[in-house]
């Protein structure tokens, strides 16, 4: 304990880096699945072809991706864009199948019952069909957020700043507190990330809270 | 640097000898291999048993979860820093890195098993029972057969996730395909590097394609939709035509649960 | 009014749902689309709003062609009401009943009120407003299903089996509240059912498709019942016609005998009959009891419950029924208040059955009066 309060500052530099580089890209990911989810919603064709498609990308090892992707970005490894780019993808890979999935799990006779109202297909999606794919979507995110977490300590072996380098400064030293203390932040960083979407998914979703989750 | 990446892959030195490409590979699929191995014998009865009973739900779930938060690097250090003085010889290498592979394999495995059995249509359990099945009888005829796609996306989601971590066990001093990287970078090598994470993502890649087509043909045609006969409005055909090969098609029943996937 | 002119719909498999169907719904009227499945009568309604178009033929509404109009305003114009309500569960039952009024960019209070009055209207507790369709029962969402298609006033609405999908006796009570407002609206109205009951109830005319959309008859309900066209409609509307056309026919006079009554809590005993009529304190028929068996004073639970009751001004079904169902075999009749006017015996009925007009049979050639 006397070391994690010694290297306080540290820690909280370093886990700061960490959300950024996990954060981040849950966002834009995110961002780059809604119109992909929906387009293999909207196009029955396009949904093979894009679930398989991105979910394989999901199987590139990390520590590959990271000495990869620098080569075709033209960057330095080093460089926090390579690890926002790799986990983007990652965060795509996953959730373009969630989007879709989530958009179709809006029952059939809502979407007949809105479209015969006269929404537009764009109001529709936006008033109905993503409000309603909210809770899988949310599922999907929490699966994103922890896996980021404990991926982008990986960048520890190229020596990328995040909290997994306290991994590397015990096992070279053959100490283990800041091991543990390393360790110990990335699961609170992953239960933060998954806290944050737990509330805001329900913010978004008050209709679940009334009924008890019969929706 | 493309370019050094195909003079490094196409230099056939780096193919051969004991830290060639050939043995590496070689190396990494026994490492994957024997940890899923262990981690099947483990899981899997574990996960039937839960499913068949209904007995420990809490755990599985949370397991799975927690599982996923831990960083696998971390842990592997860890193992690595408390093992290693205990051990002698080549083990001292190589057993803190196969814990660490079969922990992080057993969460998907047991999930993917206790879901399968979990999600088996009731009716089709209350049938066996009804027909004057044993408690043992109705696991093995119906539940375990009933629940092979999903165990199969459980061993699937575990394959990716050994076959990446087996890469981060060359830090621990380990072989596989793992040490072009980490030597690689030791001399910043980094033609070597790439041509080693290319070789790895390849491996992944061809491992989850062969054991998708493996999967296609193991599980009962009834449950995917394969064969013929089948009456033309029925939507079982349509509805499995969707169902993609994707290791992440580990969907449980509905897709709000998803067995872990988790990798490294 | 709605007219279909020649209208035909065929899938891409190449399954004809609709063949080449020609019909006019009047307006101010309901129209029941009947028939059994795969006879287009769904397909035939999703093409009026084209949530299905057309492969060809025209679909006017009040003489504009619905093809020439922008879908969404259109769909704005016409309220549609499903079988399981198809309501948003992600929003409150007040907003769901805003939806078209609001997309219309209707006043915000405004919408909020005529809402609040239509949730009344449609039978249901303004408490129930704040509530989400998941807290409410099967019957109640159809009510607010109901409610939202209403919202916007629309002169046309389109309904696909909305009562289908609850039990018997909330379906009736929501088909009695849907006449009722009907009775008050006087909407122009598609119905599609499978049920030929349901049509025959609802209907003031009946279109009755064959598998592969063709048209098979189309007429009010007592005139289809009297002549159905062929051996599909007539298989089709069932058996018991004889006797459900009786709904159609106003009871004439009928030569009600005085029943000796007794009240409830008296005594039974030394009543010189078979049967003998409890009624309460306003004249209002409760049952029958036997004098021979009937101890002390008489309480609910000896009442035989088994006979119906007629009212004077209804259908002579009822007055038949009535006299078929006593076990007196003396059919009950009250006035429109429910208090006894007298009772009838089965032949007395028929005698008056078979003195009756016909006048669905008059014109063969138009379809006769709407269903009272």
């Amino acid at each position: 304990m006397t070391w994690f309060f010694d290297h306080l500052d540290d820690v909280l530099s370093r886990g700061l880096q960490h959300a950024y580089l996990a954060g981040v890209p849950l966002v834009i990911g995110l961002l780059i699945a809604l119109p992909l989810g929906w387009l293999a919603r909207r196009y029955k064709f396009l949904y093979a072809p894009f679930t398989a498609g991105f979910g394989l990308l999901y199987t590139i090892p990390s520590l590959a991706l990271f000495v990869i992707l620098p080569g075709f970005l033209g960057i330095p490894i080093l460089d926090p864009v390579n690890v926002l780019v790799a986990m983007t993808i990652y965060t795509v890979a996953l959730l373009v199948r969630t989007v879709a999935d989530g958009l179709g799990a809006v029952p059939d006779h809502v979407q007949q019952a809105a479209t015969a109202m006269g929404y537009t297909r764009v109001k529709r999606f936006f008033a109905i069909e993503l409000p309603l794919a909210v809770p899988v979507i949310s599922a999907g995110m929490r699966v994103a957020a922890v896996s980021n977490v404990s991926i982008v300590s990986v960048g520890t072996i190229l020596g990328i700043n995040q909290l997994g380098l306290f991994f590397s400064d015990g096992f070279n030293r053959d100490f283990y507190d800041p091991l543990f203390v390393g360790i110990a932040a990335c699961i609170v960083l992953a239960l933060l990330f998954d806290a944050v979407i737990i509330v805001l998914t329900r913010l978004f979703t008050p209709w679940l809270r009334a009924t008890g989750g019969r929706a | 640097m493309i370019s050094g990446l195909i003079d490094w892959l196409t230099d056939s030195a780096n193919w051969s000898g004991s830290d060639g490409v050939v043995a590496r590979t070689v190396e990494h699929l026994w490492y994957s291999g024997i940890s899923l191995f262990v981690a099947c014998l483990i899981a899997i009865p574990l996960g039937l048993a839960i499913g068949h009973t209904g007995r420990g739900r809490f755990f599985v779930v949370n397991l799975a979860g927690a599982a996923r938060a831990i960083p696998s690097l971390g842990l592997l250090y860890v193992m690595v820093l408390w093992l290693f003085p205990k051990l002698v010889g080549d083990s001292a290498f190589l057993v803190p890195s196969l814990i660490v592979l079969i922990v992080l394999a057993i969460p998907p495995l047991m999930a993917g098993a206790y879901a399968g059995v979990e999600g088996v249509d009731p009716a089709a359990r209350d049938a066996a029972k009804g027909m004057g099945m044993t408690g043992g009888q109705v696991l093995a005829k119906v539940e375990v057969p009933n629940a092979l796609p999903l165990i199969f996306s459980g061993f699937r989601s575990a394959t990716l996730q050994v076959i990446a971590t087996a890469t981060l066990a060359a830090v621990a001093g380990t072989g596989g395909l793992g040490r072009f990287l980490i030597d690689g970078q030791k001399v910043r090598d980094y033609p070597q590097m790439a041509s080693g994470a290319l070789l790895v993502a390849v491996l992944a890649l061809v491992v989850d394609l062969l054991l998708a087509v493996v999967q296609r043909y193991a599980v009962s045609p009834g449950l995917t939709g394969r064969g013929s006969g089948r009456p033309a409005e029925g939507g079982g055909v349509r509805r499995s035509s969707r169902r993609s090969n994707t290791p992440l098609d580990v969907e449980i029943v509905s897709s709000q649960r998803t067995v872990d996937s988790q990798h490294t | 009014m709605i007219a279909f002119d020649g209208v035909t719909k065929k899938f891409p498999d190449g399954t004809v749902a609709v063949d080449s169907l020609s019909l006019e719904a009047p307006s101010g009227k309901i129209t029941v689309l009947v028939g059994p499945s795969g006879c287009g009568k769904t397909t035939s309604l999703r093409m009026i709003n084209r949530m299905i178009r057309p492969t060809s033929g025209t679909i006017t509404l009040d003489g504009k062609d619905t093809g020439r109009m922008k879908e969404s305003e259109l769909r704005r114009g016409i309220g549609y009401v499903i079988q399981h309500a198809g309501l948003f569960p992600h929003r409150t039952v007040l907003d769901n009943v805003s939806t078209v009024p609001r997309l219309l960019g209707m006043d915000k209070t405004e919408t909020r009120k005529r809402s609040m009055e239509l949730l009344e209207r449609v039978g249901l507790d303004p408490a129930f407003a704040k509530r989400y369709p998941a807290q409410l029962s099967g019957g109640q969402q159809q009510r607010v299903g109901v409610a939202r298609a209403l919202a916007a006033d629309p002169p046309v609405m389109l309904m696909d089996e909305p009562f289908s999908a609850v039990d018997p006796v909330v379906r009736e009570q929501l088909q009695d509240q849907f006449l009722r407002l009907q009775g008050d609206l006087g909407k122009t109205i598609i119905f599609v059912t499978h049920d030929i009951d349901e049509a025959i109830k609802l209907g003031d005319q009946v279109t009755v498709l064959k598998v592969g959309g063709h048209l098979a008859q189309m007429a009010a309900p007592a005139y289809l019942l009297a002549h159905p066209v062929d051996d599909f409609v007539a298989d089709f509307v069932g058996r018991d016609r004889g006797y459900r056309a009786l709904s159609f026919q106003a009871t004439p006079r009928l030569p009600l005998a005085a029943e000796r009554t007794i009240a409830m809590g008296e005594s039974a005993e030394g009543v010189d009959a078979d049967w003998v009529l409890v009624v309460d304190d306003q004249n209002h028929p409760l049952g029958w009891v036997e004098p021979l068996r009937a101890r002390g004073a008489i309480r609910t639970e000896m009442l035989h419950r088994g006979g119906t009751v007629a009212r004077a001004s209804g259908p002579l079904r009822g007055a038949l029924d009535s006299a078929l169902s006593s076990p007196s075999r003396r059919g009950v009749i009250v006035d429109d208040s429910g208090s006894l006017v007298g009772t009838v015996k089965a032949h007395e009925v028929l005698t008056a059955i078979e003195q009756a007009d016909r006048p669905e049979l008059a014109d063969p050639r138009k379809p006769g009066a709407p269903a009272a």
